[in-house]
Order: structure tokens, then C-alpha cells, then sequence
């Protein structure tokens, strides 16, 4: 076709160790037009991504395929020849903008390093388009944004500038690598529109990398399922979301929109409470980050708390562990106030709360074999020999679903998924009555995280243990907790009954809460926008 | 052949054969000495002959037996001194890694203290007031060095300290030398290992500079670094007398730094190395 852009043929990529990390992906893209790349982590999608620019990260080489960029085939240009196309006239947006910034330049500078650099514009003229980026961006107070440092801005603006440094060139295809994952989702609504937008208005193509199918379908025209370098589906939009045809595409499309109904009754607070926090404050030296916190976990019960990142969630988890002692106020555990401090709780206070971490990689020690990190909370806690331990890691393996001939491997050579198995069986190890879990599935795939999820409820049913669920993801809260906490800067903005508190009448941060995240239609973010030009939202 | 998980490359085995050859020579030196060390079998300084193939020394002693039984002492010392130093620099290193912010900041100002006055002026002033014997000379160095070994023990320890598993250890209610010998120390092993092999050749060269100044091992007992002192002036006459124990310190410093290259280079690939985290 005339007008195809990007064309990559029978790509191959292999890793030094001999690993094939994208094998036969061929595709194409039009001007105009964009394309999604999904799949789970090790799905070579962002591998994919870079390499349109023939670029492999370091231990990765291209072995095989054709790149080609209107109609040349850059495999074969010269080093010199390669940079003249990386950047020019295809930009890359990375995940992390922060990471991505030169501390110590200023924002502008690094904008307008491109052009000046590939000869394409001279300053002033750099500048002036600089600006217009920033003003098409819809940063704040354009004119002098520019002069900013990467510090001085936020995780959003930050994202935007990214964008305004990679359109500083006039590509004609951007590569967007997963460029919403990072932030809020009140903020990722902005960003995602201000893409579009600008996808549309300069007419570029562009290739939309993500493991979110709600974010891709409202930008991508097609979409390309991925899974372990092979490509699984390729389909417009549309077809991907409601006719699958494989049945990997099927589950991914499931898992999502689970997350969109209730699953389990909402209950009314009960007399029976085994964690109950009273008008807690908390501060890290004179900051304070949690004001005047109540909240109460009965038997047998899920209480999500939800928030964006700096709403002091994971505060009150450290602040009810004990590990940031409380201010004032007061942390019950059965009617029996704990001490503020860890250090001055005993040992059967420690034994009832236990905590799962959002990274089970850290939460393990890489040098304990399985069996020591699940046994020594039995032999601590109940004084069992050593046989009474080795059955009981045998029992609690079976109950979390790994086989009990893992009790003498190494945490390291197991996936992240099965890790947080263990990080969960280490929790039930001490038999507690509350388990307070802190985002334990976000670091996991969609549907890895689907199991973790369904494994918890599980265990709820048999051992009636409690949870306290610290998660920034309201299709889990639909899924799992029987009452929901919605936490903003620190202080509690509500906290109720789940159904109640997602059903109107909503508290306004509430409702802007469900209003951004995405849902699986293509037209939600063109609804959402109409909703909020109509009645503007309710700055809190 | 693999060691500890990996293929030792060329140099590492030559780093090996030559610690075994000399662990060997030290343990086997009453059999395998022509001479005892003491005794005087020949003129001062005399050249290379069949009884004695590296010659006398300056009281006509057998070079090669005392370079023989000099091994024995020259290693074991240093080697008591680096294991008793990681002792104490490592426990006291996690100790003000995990102990909280008190004890780390009276532990790492003492270590700031003696780490300001000059390694060899400190351990000289210690042994002319103590006397030189074997055991004042081990603890006098490996309370020295154990400063060093204290420095990066506590910066590996820091670095795990801050990982969800030792929190994970706390919140359980594990005292500190649990979570100092179970959590941390498994990880932080690599590293310590490497400047095992480091600080001891610091440590053996140290006794072997006590022993040239003359306030290190005493005489009758045989040491390179004495050895090299007493036979100082034979090379103003042109005689090999003290080359040939420089060049049992060098060949030594040489093979163990060639091991812990090796060990260096396992730890600092991705799947080993906790430190770098």
C-alpha cells in the first residue's frame, strides 16, 4: 500500500543467553493510523517497540526481519543513518518520565535538544514550537513551563513534556510505551485524551503499548495480542473486544471486565470486630499524613481502602502494623488497644496481623528456601518441632496451590504470581486473624492477579480471616471487599457498605474516581469527556 | 569443574594451585624441610649449594627451611587476624545496621575515630607497650582492621536492612541477632567473602611490615617479612638472600587477589548480587 508507514517483517529477537524474546511478529502501520500492542510482561511488546527503531536493549540483538520505514529498510543503514531516523521521524515515549529526565536541565532545554541537535531547527524556532507543544499539551502556564526543572512538576505535567520532547522533531510514528501505566487514573484520563488528541491533530501513526485492554481500546483503531514474543491475534478494535477468536484474547477480555461487577455482598459494620482504629493520626517526623482515621474490620470481613498514590493508604497499613507509631488516637485488635510501637507489642498481638507485600520479589529472602520461609513463622510462633513444621508447610503449600516438593527450592527461580503464593502462605503460617494486604496483585499480570484474588477469597470461605485491602484498583474493590474506604490526601472520604459507596448518590471524589477508569468500550473516554464538558467536574 | 556455582576461569585456578601449594608446604613443613628453622647448618650468607639450594641466611641458617616453616606462620597469623577482624567488624556492622539510630551513631563515630589515626603508628605504639607475642600481635591488627571490615559491613547491611523481608522478620517479632545471622547475613555474604580475600592479603602484608620492623613475629620463629629484614643487607653485596622471601609475599598476594577477581566477578553478575540492589 501507498501509504503504509511502518513495515516489520518475520522480526526476531534474541537475548544473549539465547532466549528467543520476539519471534516471526510481522506488522504494519499507516499514516494515521495507531496500533496496540498488548500482553503480559515478558510478551515482548515494549522489545517490539524499540526495535521499530532498530534499537535492542543491551543483552537483546535483532537476528532476523525487516524494518522497513517508508519503503527503506533500516536494518541495513549505517550507524549514522539510524540516528537520523531515531527521535526524527520516530519518537519513543517511555513509562517512566521521571526516570527519563536529565535532573539537571531544564525542561525546555531538553525539549529543544532534538531539533537543534539533528540541524532541523534553529533556537528561536525550537523554542516557538516548544511552546506550541506545551500549549496543544495543556500544561500550565505554557509560556514559562519550559523553565522548570523535572522536579518542579508533576508525575502528569511530567508525562506531557515527555510527549512535547518527543513530538519536538515532527515524527511521523510515535512509540508509546505503556505512557499512562505510571499515573494516578484521574490523571491518566487527562493524558490518554491529550494523546489522542494530539495523535489525531497531527496526523501521526503510532504504536500504543499496554497490558490495560480498556486504555488501548479507546486510542488504537487495531489491536495485536502478544504472548511470549509470538503474536497471538491481530484484529480491528472492535473485533478484539467483543468477537476473540483465540482463546487467550477471550480470557484477557474476561479478567477485564470482571472487574466491573460486584462479586460479594456488602455488609453493614458488625459488632464483632477484630481490628478497630479510632480517629488515628499519623506523621513521618512534623508531616503529618493520615488525619483522623476510623476504621473497623469485622470477622470473616474484606474492607478495601482505596485512593490514588499519596492518599496515605499504605500509611494506615504501617500505622495499624505498628511500624509508624500512631500519633494519637487509637488501633484495637479484638477491644484490646496495641501499643503504638512494634517494639512494644507481644508476641500473640504480632502473631494476628500479618502482611502481604505489592512486590513478593523483595518480600522474600532470596537465600531462605521455601521451607524455612514458611516454616519459621510456625516454629516461632507455636514452638512445633521440627516435624509438626514440615507437615504444616506441606499443608499450607497444598492450600496455596503449589506442589509441597517446592519446601526445599529457592524463592528466586519461581514466577511472580507463585511468589505471592508464598508470601500469602507465610501470612497463614502464623494463623492470623487479619491480613492486611498492600496492593499484593498490582505487580502481577491481569490474569496472574486474577488467581491471586480468587485464591484469597478462597481462603476467606475456609479460615474466616479478615483482610484489610489496600489497593488503587476499583475492579478489585468490586470484586472482593464487603466495605470500601476511599481515602484523599490523608484523610477518609468516605467508608461504607461497597455497593453503597459505588452506587449514587456518590461523594464527588468518589464519583471522579469511577469516572476515570477506563472501561472496556471504545467510546468511554469520548463519553467521559462529553460528561465533563457538559457539567465540570468537581475539582477536590 | 565448577566452584561455588560458576566456572573458574584460567587465572582463578593459577590463584588456586598456588593458595594450595602454600596451605600444603605450611601444614607439611616438619617433613618436607631439610633443616629445622632454627638451626645454624653453615656459614653466614653462603651461596646456593646441594644441602642448601637457596643458601644460608645471616646466621647461616637453611634459606629454604625457614622459608618453608615461615609459610606456617606468615599464613596462619594473617589468616587468624582476617577471621577474628570479620568477626568483630561484621557483627559489630550489622549491629549498627539494624540496632537503630543510637547504636549506629556511637559504633560507626568510635570507627571514625580509630579509622583517623594511622593504621601501622597505632599498631606500632599497642605492641612496643604489650611486648610482640603471637597472640597481642593477632588481636592488636584484627582490631584494627576489623574497622575497615565494620565500614562495609554496615553499608551492604544498610542496603538490606530497607528490604520487605527483614521487615517482614520484624513485624514477626525476631530479635536482632535473628534477623542479623538468618536475614541479612546469607545476603550479604557475597561481598564479604570477596573482601575476605582482600583484607586478608592487607593483613598479611601488615604482619609481614611488623615483622621487617622488627615488632612483629619474634626470632627464633621463622617469618617472611623477618626473614626479608634480617637478610636486608645482603643485597648490598649482590646476594639473592632477601628476594627469595619477597617473592613467596608477592607470589602469594598475587595468587589470593587472582581468586578474589574471580569472586568479584561472580557476585557482580545480576542473579548473585544482593548488594548492588
Amino acid at each position: 500500500m501507498a501509504d503504509e508507514l511502518l513495515r516489520i517483517d518475520d522480526l526476531r529477537i534474541t537475548s544473549v543467553s539465547g532466549n528467543v524474546l520476539v519471534d516471526g511478529v510481522s506488522l504494519t502501520l499507516k499514516s494515521g493510523e495507531v496500533l496496540g500492542l498488548i500482553g503480559e510482561s515478558g510478551a515482548g511488546k515494549s522489545t517490539i517497540g524499540l526495535s521499530s527503531m532498530v534499537y535492542a536493549r543491551a543483552g537483546c540483538h535483532i537476528d532476523g526481519g525487516r524494518i522497513g520505514l517508508g519503503g527503506v529498510s533500516l536494518r541495513e543503514l549505517p550507524v549514522e543513518g539510524r540516528r537520523a531516523v531515531r527521535g526524527v521521524r520516530i519518537a519513543y515515549i517511555a513509562q517512566s518520565a521521571a526516570a527519563s529526565f536529565n535532573p539537571a536541565h531544564t525542561l525546555m532545554d531538553q525539549v529543544c535538544e532534538m531539533p537543534i541537535r539533528h540541524g532541523l531547527m534553529k533556537r528561536a524556532q525550537a523554542r516557538a514550537w516548544a511552546l506550541e507543544l506545551f500549549r496543544a499539551l495543556d500544561l500550565p502556564d505554557p509560556d514559562h513551563f519550559g523553565e522548570r526543572y523535572p522536579h518542579q512538576v508533576s508525575g502528569g505535567q511530567l508525562q506531557r513534556a515527555m510527549t512535547a520532547m518527543a513530538m519536538s522533531c515532527r515524527p511521523q510514528i510515535l512509540v508509546l510505551d505503556e505512557p499512562t501505566t505510571a499515573l494516578d487514573v484521574t490523571t491518566q484520563i487527562e493524558v490518554l485524551a491529550l494523546l489522542k488528541k494530539l495523535i489525531r491533530d497531527y496526523k501521526m501513526a503510532a504504536l500504543y503499548i499496554t497490558h490495560d485492554l480498556a486504555v488501548v481500546a479507546q486510542v488504537a483503531d487495531r489491536i495485536m495480542v502478544l504472548r511470549k514474543g509470538k503474536m497471538v491475534e491481530l484484529g480491528e478494535t472492535e473485533q478484539i473486544l467483543h468477537q476473540p477468536k483465540e482463546k487467550y484474547t477471550a480470557d484477557l477480555v474476561a479478567e477485564r471486565a470482571a472487574g466491573e461487577h460486584f462479586a460479594v455482598p456488602s455488609i453493614a459494620a458488625t459488632g464483632q470486630a477484630v481490628l478497630t482504629v479510632e480517629h488515628a493520626i499519623g506523621a513521618y517526623g512534623d508531616v503529618v499524613c493520615l488525619h483522623d482515621v476510623s476504621i473497623s474490620v469485622g470477622r470473616g470481613q474484606t474492607v478495601a481502602v482505596v485512593g490514588e498514590s499519596g492518599s496515605g493508604k499504605s500509611t494506615l497499613a504501617r500505622l495499624v502494623c505498628g511500624l509508624l507509631p500512631r500519633k494519637s488516637g487509637d488501633v484495637r485488635l479484638h477491644g484490646q488497644s496495641l501499643a503504638p510501637a512494634l517494639k512494644d507489642r507481644t508476641r500473640e498481638e504480632l502473631r494476628q496481623v500479618q502482611l502481604i507485600y505489592q512486590l513478593p520479589d523483595v518480600a522474600l529472602n532470596p537465600r531462605q528456601t521455601i521451607g524455612e520461609i514458611i516454616g519459621r513463622p510456625v516454629s516461632f510462633y507455636f514452638n512445633a518441632a521440627p516435624a509438626e513444621v514440615a507437615a504444616r508447610v506441606d499443608e499450607l503449600l497444598t492450600l496455596v496451590g503449589l506442589p509441597t516438593d517446592y519446601a526445599t527450592r529457592l524463592s528466586t527461580a519461581l514466577s511472580g504470581g507463585q511468589k505471592q503464593r508464598i508470601c500469602i502462605a507465610r501470612a497463614l503460617a502464623a494463623k492470623p486473624d487479619l491480613i492486611i494486604c498492600d496492593e499484593p496483585t498490582s505487580a502481577l499480570d491481569p490474569l496472574v492477579a486474577d488467581d491471586i484474588l480468587r485464591l484469597l477469597k478462597k481462603l476467606q470461605d475456609e479460615l474466616g480471616v479478615a483482610y484489610l485491602f489496600i489497593t488503587h484498583d476499583l475492579g478489585i474493590v468490586r470484586r472482593i471487599a464487603h466495605r470500601t474506604a476511599v481515602m484523599l490526601r490523608g484523610a477518609l472520604v468516605i467508608e461504607g457498605p461497597t455497593q453503597a459507596v459505588f452506587s449514587p448518590p456518590f461523594h464527588p471524589y468518589t464519583e471522579k474516581l469511577i469516572a476515570s477508569v477506563p472501561e472496556l468500550r471504545t467510546d468511554w473516554l469520548e463519553s467521559v469527556l462529553a460528561h465533563r464538558n457538559a457539567a465540570p467536574a468537581v475539582v477536590v | 569443574m565448577k566452584l561455588f556455582g560458576s566456572k573458574p576461569p584460567l587465572s582463578a585456578w593459577i590463584g588456586l594451585t598456588i593458595m594450595a601449594v602454600y596451605v600444603l608446604v605450611a601444614v607439611l613443613a616438619p617433613w618436607i624441610a631439610p633443616f629445622s628453622e632454627s638451626e645454624s647448618v653453615a656459614g653466614t650468607w653462603d651461596p646456593p649449594s646441594a644441602t642448601s639450594w637457596l643458601g644460608t641466611d645471616n646466621i647461616g641458617r637453611d634459606l629454604l627451611s625457614r622459608l618453608i616453616y615461615g609459610a606456617r606462620m606468615t599464613i596462619a597469623v594473617a589468616l587468624a587476624t582476617t577471621v577474628l577482624s570479620f568477626l568483630i567488624g561484621t557483627t559489630a556492622g550489622f549491629l549498627a545496621a539494624v540496632g537503630g539510630r543510637a547504636v549506629d551513631l556511637l559504633l560507626s563515630r568510635f570507627v571514625d575515630v580509630m579509622l583517623s589515626i594511622p593504621l601501622l603508628i597505632f599498631a606500632l605504639i599497642i605492641l612496643s607497650v604489650f611486648g610482640s607475642s603471637i597472640p597481642v600481635l593477632v588481636l592488636t591488627i584484627a582490631a584494627l582492621d576489623s574497622t575497615r571490615v565494620f565500614r562495609l559491613a554496615r553499608a551492604v547491611a544498610m542496603n538490606i536492612t530497607v528490604t520487605e523481608f527483614v521487615e517482614v522478620a520484624r513485624l514477626r517479632g525476631e530479635g536482632l541477632w535473628w534477623v542479623m545471622r538468618r536475614e541479612i547475613l546469607p545476603n550479604a555474604m557475597p561481598p564479604l567473602i570477596a573482601e575476605f580475600g582482600l583484607r586478608y592479603c592487607f593483613n598479611f602484608l601488615f604482619v609481614a611490615g611488623l615483622s621487617f620492623l622488627g615488632l612483629g613475629i619474634q626470632p627464633p620463629l621463622a617469618d617472611w617479612g623477618g626473614m626479608v629484614r634480617d637478610n636486608a643487607q645482603a643485597i648490598t653485596f649482590g646476594l639473592m638472600a632477601p628476594i627469595w622471601p619477597a617473592i613467596a609475599i608477592a607470589v602469594m598476594t598475587i595468587g589470593v587477589n587472582l581468586v578474589v577477581d574471580w569472586f568479584l566477578s561472580i557476585n557482580s553478575r545480576p542473579s548473585g548480587a544482593m548488594a548492588e540492589m
